[in-house]
């Protein structure tokens, strides 16, 4: 069996046949060869898969690609707008948010959320908003500076 | 990791939904996923058909009814701990959906699949309980409705039949001079509950006039105190204390992460800190 969805990623439309056991995650680093949104766990908690569905944040590991039908997804790939890096792409870069960069798309997803929500968190709502991705390498303080950088420019 | 195959249907009013789940044997329903998907993945869940109810607008929201307020089966927690309308008459509620998982979560689980699937450490079955809420099921042959704490049966077993789909959940709105709070403490990694403990007290000119403590975490399914002692008592914190650790359970749950002995220790050292917590609201 296979389920037909039509959904907008990043602004396009795409309209595909999947298998109901399809991942989103998958269904967007497979079939659209839109490799952002990382795998880390598989098991719903690192959040490296974090991308947002209609404005909010999810982990597209945890989703099937037939539930995302009619939604609009944005991925990181997304985010820059004609070349020009979105202030929270800017933030992880002067404020080295990032070493090895897995974890990076979906933290920026996230914070992208985060910042919807409230566009002025405090340090400790930064973390909070931030508790569902994990990082291996940073150690989360430069991330927190890059997420409250990008909020400074956004305001 | 993939889930094994299924048949994938989507059910756009209840009694679509309905009617699936009675011509396809085995079935399961999907709310946000969030429990089944990994479920699935690991193939504990083998379902030959999913019926995704996710788009019910119809099971969706909350509203003031009766007295009280219903919480439709399809509110996302994040909806949940974002309502106005529970904050001025429910605020526990929201308290307790706004420390579920993290962000990601929040956005797909809803309050229908984390009472249906029952796992120990999920954050809103004491709560419900403490609240003496009430779930609302819908059967091809009617609807009725369950108080909360008998609709938890057992390790992720609840009253829901087969042919039966829940619709809403309503609780009581706090009366004057209510506090009521949910404190737990959470697994580092996934964020659920090893241990929660949802509690209210109420005071009238100046007395006690009713408690609750309900724990989560240490029994199969939420763990009722009895805290009548400090009705009429002066809530003071060794009076707290006392009645907290009158928790008890015949066979506490264990595992890797926290001993059975463990949690019923948690749970007495969190019981009373959440009646602290509501007595300090009251
Ligand atoms: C990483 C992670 C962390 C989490 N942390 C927490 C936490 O800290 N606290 C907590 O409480 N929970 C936690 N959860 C669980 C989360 O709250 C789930 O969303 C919730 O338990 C299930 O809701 P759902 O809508 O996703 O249900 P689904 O996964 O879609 O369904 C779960 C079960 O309920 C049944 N069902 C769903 N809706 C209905 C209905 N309307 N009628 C009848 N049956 C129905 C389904 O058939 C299935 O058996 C976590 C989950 C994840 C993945
Ligand atoms: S890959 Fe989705 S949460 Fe880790
Ligand atoms: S930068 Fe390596 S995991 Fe975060």
């Amino acid at each position: 069996m296979t389920v037909s969805i039509q959904l907008e990623v990043n602004g396009k439309p795409v309209q595909a046949e999947v298998e109901p056991r399809r991942l989103l995650v998958h269904f967007l680093r497979e079939d659209l060869g839109l490799t952002g949104a990382n795998i880390g766990c598989e098991t719903s908690l690192c959040g490296a898969c974090t991308i947002l569905v209609d404005g909010n944040a999810v982990k597209s590991c945890t989703m099937l690609a037939a539930q995302a039908d009619g939604a609009a997804v944005t991925t990181i790939e997304g985010l820059a707008r004609n070349g020009e890096l979105h202030p929270l792409q800017d933030g992880f870069w002067e404020k080295h948010g990032l070493q090895c960069g897995y974890c990076t798309p979906g933290m920026i997803l996230s914070a992208n959320y985060l910042l919807e929500q409230n566009p002025s968190p405090s340090d400790e709502e930064i973390r909070e908003g931030l508790k569902g991705n994990i990082c291996r390498c940073t150690g989360y303080h430069n991330i927190v500076e890059a997420v409250k950088y990008a909020a400074e420019r956004m305001s | 990791m993939y889930p094994a195959q299924f048949d994938y249907r989507r059910a756009g009013s209840v009694d679509e939904a309905l009617g699936l789940l009675q011509e396809h044997e085995d079935a399961k329903l999907m709310a946000g996923g969030h429990s089944l998907i990994p479920m699935m993945k690991l193939r504990l869940a083998q379902p030959p058909v999913v019926i995704d109810i996710g788009r019910l607008d119809e099971l969706k929201g909350i509203s003031e009814a009766g007295g009280g307020v219903r919480v439709g089966a399809l509110t996302t927690h994040a909806d949940i701990a974002a309502s106005d309308i529970l904050a001025a008459s429910c605020p526990v509620l929201a308290e307790a959906a706004g420390h579920i998982g993290d962000a990601q979560v929040r956005n797909r689980g809803t309050i229908g699949g984390n009472i249906a699937h029952a796992d120990p450490g999920s954050d809103l079955p004491p709560v419900l309980v403490l609240l003496g809420a009430s779930v609302h099921l819908q059967s091809p042959s009617g609807a009725r409705s369950v108080a909360a704490a008998d609709f938890f049966q057992d390790l992720l077993m609840t009253d829901v039949g087969e042919d039966e789909i829940l619709t809403h959940v309503d609780v009581p709105a706090q009366s004057a001079g209510a506090g009521a709070a949910y404190l737990k403490f959470e697994h580092p990694a996934s964020g659920y509950a090893v241990v929660g403990a949802a509690a209210s007290v109420t005071v009238q000119h100046g007395r006690c006039t009713a408690a609750g403590l309900v724990i989560g975490g240490v029994g199969a399914v939420p763990t009722a105190v009895d805290v009548s002692s400090l009705v009429g008592a002066d809530l003071s914190d060794d009076a707290i204390a006392t009645a907290a650790s009158g928790l008890d359970t015949e066979d506490p749950l264990g595992d890797i992460f926290a001993s059975g002995d463990y949690r019923v220790h948690v749970g007495k050292v969190y019981g009373k800190r959440a009646l602290a917590a509501a007595r300090d609201r009251a």
